[in-house]
């Protein structure tokens, strides 16, 4: 927020608390009906796999996305044999409460409310509730192709603004059109220069606003990222995140033109903004080649962490921090400097899933804020 | 639904095989029609059957026309020398609805879109050229969607124009038309047309 006042320019950051002060769900999954309430610190659900805990971390990401990490179809979400699911949270935003309630009901549309009053668009809703998820299923940042990491910037992107989103749609609808006619071009054995230059300006009307929030992003999260991940190994290496374009070198009008040849060989559009690429690296090396279990997960970590930041900043809200499952592949030492970073001033409410109630506990017995526990057996949750 | 008779089957037939028509609608309009008049019905499917017999293309602009040229095109009120662009006829409808224009149109039958196999040789653009040479046309007002296809189309014609040293204009942006100018209301869409704006500053302000 920008204030002026008497010529002088005040700039005043404050951060909103964000907490969820309960849960409750009906026919959620496997999850029986319960009601919880919980820390606004740090939260633990803890049990066997398929026990239902990671249902609990799509439920609250539910409330944050409308939708599940899980499962595509909502209708997947309600309980086997049920008709009808329901989640609801009440929040603490900025010390006023929210009430979060997401109805699902088989073969109909779902309904978000927000304080009782129906949402008419759900995208008005994203960013209400700024979130983190840390899974599992983020490996695949790594061990994917680029279209996975593409995917995951556009996503931090599109939340915050729907200008981004829009260019996101209308470059891949402009990416189509040429590409029909590249194949159309091949098949009539016939060249029109006016016809695909309309689609070049296309390209480049929706593609340079894409990969300029992107670069900004990149170089935005990148001090955190790197500070992130000192913290949490406790190393020395310098861990690198660059986003590479085509573009970085060439304006993408050349690109276009340079390449037109081999395009319309190919029968596709070989060059631009999707074909860009995210590389992680560790001491200068591929991070999928060079670096160890460990490592990998260390920056998974890190760089979640700075999406955590990033999100701060740009919505002036604390983000809520899922972390499902992750405690496995890390060794205590590296968990031991997480729950420290975590338990800073620098991050809100947390929740962790974990199978090893004693193990987590153990870990947590050193950190002074509030630590609620829950255990999970066969969809049943109650407080430890 | 099965009825007793063969020619009322027939009946329901025909009118449910129109849009948006269900079955249940085109049995109870089908006995609506048997409650009329046999004069009142045979006026009815005649003009149904005269629409089809005599309607054709305005050979100029391409509009629906009861003889060689529309009303549109004969009317010695419109000025002469503009030419509105629209995608389809629905268009000249919407934008007659508002009185706000009085120069003539040209039908495109589409907008640029290699997907679904059009190409500007699929579209009234050779014979926009051809106006554009023949009748002294000063001003050329574009008014595609708002679609990216849309857009693309209009750019098209744009460089296909620049040579002729006309005014090209567009319908004012920030008055939002919707996708379809069809949707949009008559008010909205009559002060965007008197509000039009010069096409090259609609492009550069789009960002
Ligand atoms: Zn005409």
């Amino acid at each position: 927020m920008i204030y002026r006042k008497a010529g002088i320019r005040f700039i005043c950051v404050q951060i909103e608390q964000v907490h969820l002060k309960s849960l409750e769900l009906l026919e959620f999954k496997n999850v029986e009906a319960t009601k919880l309430d919980f820390s606004s610190k740090i939260n633990c659900f803890t049990g066997l796999n398929g026990s239902g805990k990671t249902n609990l971390m799509d439920a609250i990401y539910y409330l944050s996305f409308c939708k599940s990490f899980l499962n595509p179809t909502d209708a997947h979400s309600v309980r086997h044999g049920e008709k009808h699911c329901m989640i609801q949270g009440l929040y603490d935003l900025n010390k006023k409460t929210e009430r979060i309630s997401i109805s699902i009901r088989k073969g109909q549309k779902k309904i978000v409310r927000r304080n009782k009053k129906d949402y008419e668009k759900l995208v008005d809703h994203i960013g209400l509730l700024p979130l983190v998820l840390v899974s599992p299923t983020d490996v695949n940042l790594i061990s994917e192709g680029s279209a996975e990491r593409r995917k995951y910037l556009d996503g931090i992107l599109s939340q915050f603004d729907s200008k981004f989103l829009a260019h996101l749609v209308q470059y891949g609808r402009s990416l189509t059109q040429r590409n029909a006619l590249l194949k159309y071009f091949a098949a009539e054995r016939h060249f029109d220069r006016d016809s695909i230059e309309v689609w070049d300006k296309a390209l480049l009307e929706h593609g340079l606003p894409i990969h300029e929030k992107r670069s900004e992003l990149c170089a935005q999260i990148l001090p955190y990222f790197q500070e992130y991940y000192k913290r949490i190994s406790g190393e020395r290496e310098e861990v690198g995140l660059e986003y590479k374009s085509g573009l970085d070198e060439t304006s993408f009008e050349d690109l276009l033109e340079n390449h037109l040849d081999r395009d319309l060989a190919l029968r596709y559009t070989s060059q631009g903004i999707h074909r860009d690429d995210l590389q992680f690296s560790i001491g200068g090396h591929p991070i999928r080649r060079f670096g160890s279990q460990g490592q990998q997960k260390s920056y998974l970590l890190a760089l979640k962490l700075a999406q955590f930041a990033y999100l701060k900043e740009g919505r002036k809200r604390d983000p809520i921090l899922l972390l499902d499952d992750l405690f496995d592949k890390l060794d205590s030492g590296r968990i031991k400097n997480l729950l420290e970073l975590l338990n800073g001033t620098e991050f809100g409410q947390v929740f962790i899933s974990d199978t090893d109630h004693a193990r987590l506990k153990g870990l947590l017995d050193g950190i002074e804020a509030e630590v609620q526990y829950f255990s999970v057996e066969d969809g049943k949750v109650e407080k430890i | 639904m099965e009825s007793s008779s063969k020619y009322l089957q027939n009946a329901v037939d025909a009118l449910s095989s129109l849009p948006g028509i269900g079955r249940k609608t085109a049995m109870r309009l089908a006995l609506h029609i048997l409650n009329r008049s046999e004069e009142e019905v045979a006026d009815f499917a005649n003009a149904v059957a005269e629409m089809k017999a005599h309607i054709q293309f305005c050979k100029k602009c391409f509009n629906l026309s009861d003889g060689e040229l529309c009303a549109v095109c004969s009317s010695p009120k419109r000025d002469r020398n503009m030419l509105c662009v629209v995608e389809d006829i629905r268009d000249i409808i919407a934008i007659e609805a508002t009185h706000q224009y009085f120069g003539r149109y040209h039908v495109l039958g589409g907008v640029i879109s290699p997907m679904d196999g059009i190409g500007p040789s699929d579209l009234h653009i050779e014979e926009l050229l051809v106006r554009v040479k023949d009748e002294n046309i000063t001003e050329i007002l574009m008014a595609l969607s708002t679609t990216l296809e849309g857009d693309t189309t209009s750019y098209y014609l744009s460089k296909r124009l620049s040579e002729f040293g006309i005014t090209l204009t567009t319908i004012a942006r920030g008055v939002s038309v919707g996708d379809n100018l069809e949707y949009a209301d008559e008010i909205t869409l009559g002060k965007s047309i008197v509000h039009r704006v010069p096409y090259e500053t609609s492009i550069n302000s789009q960002n």
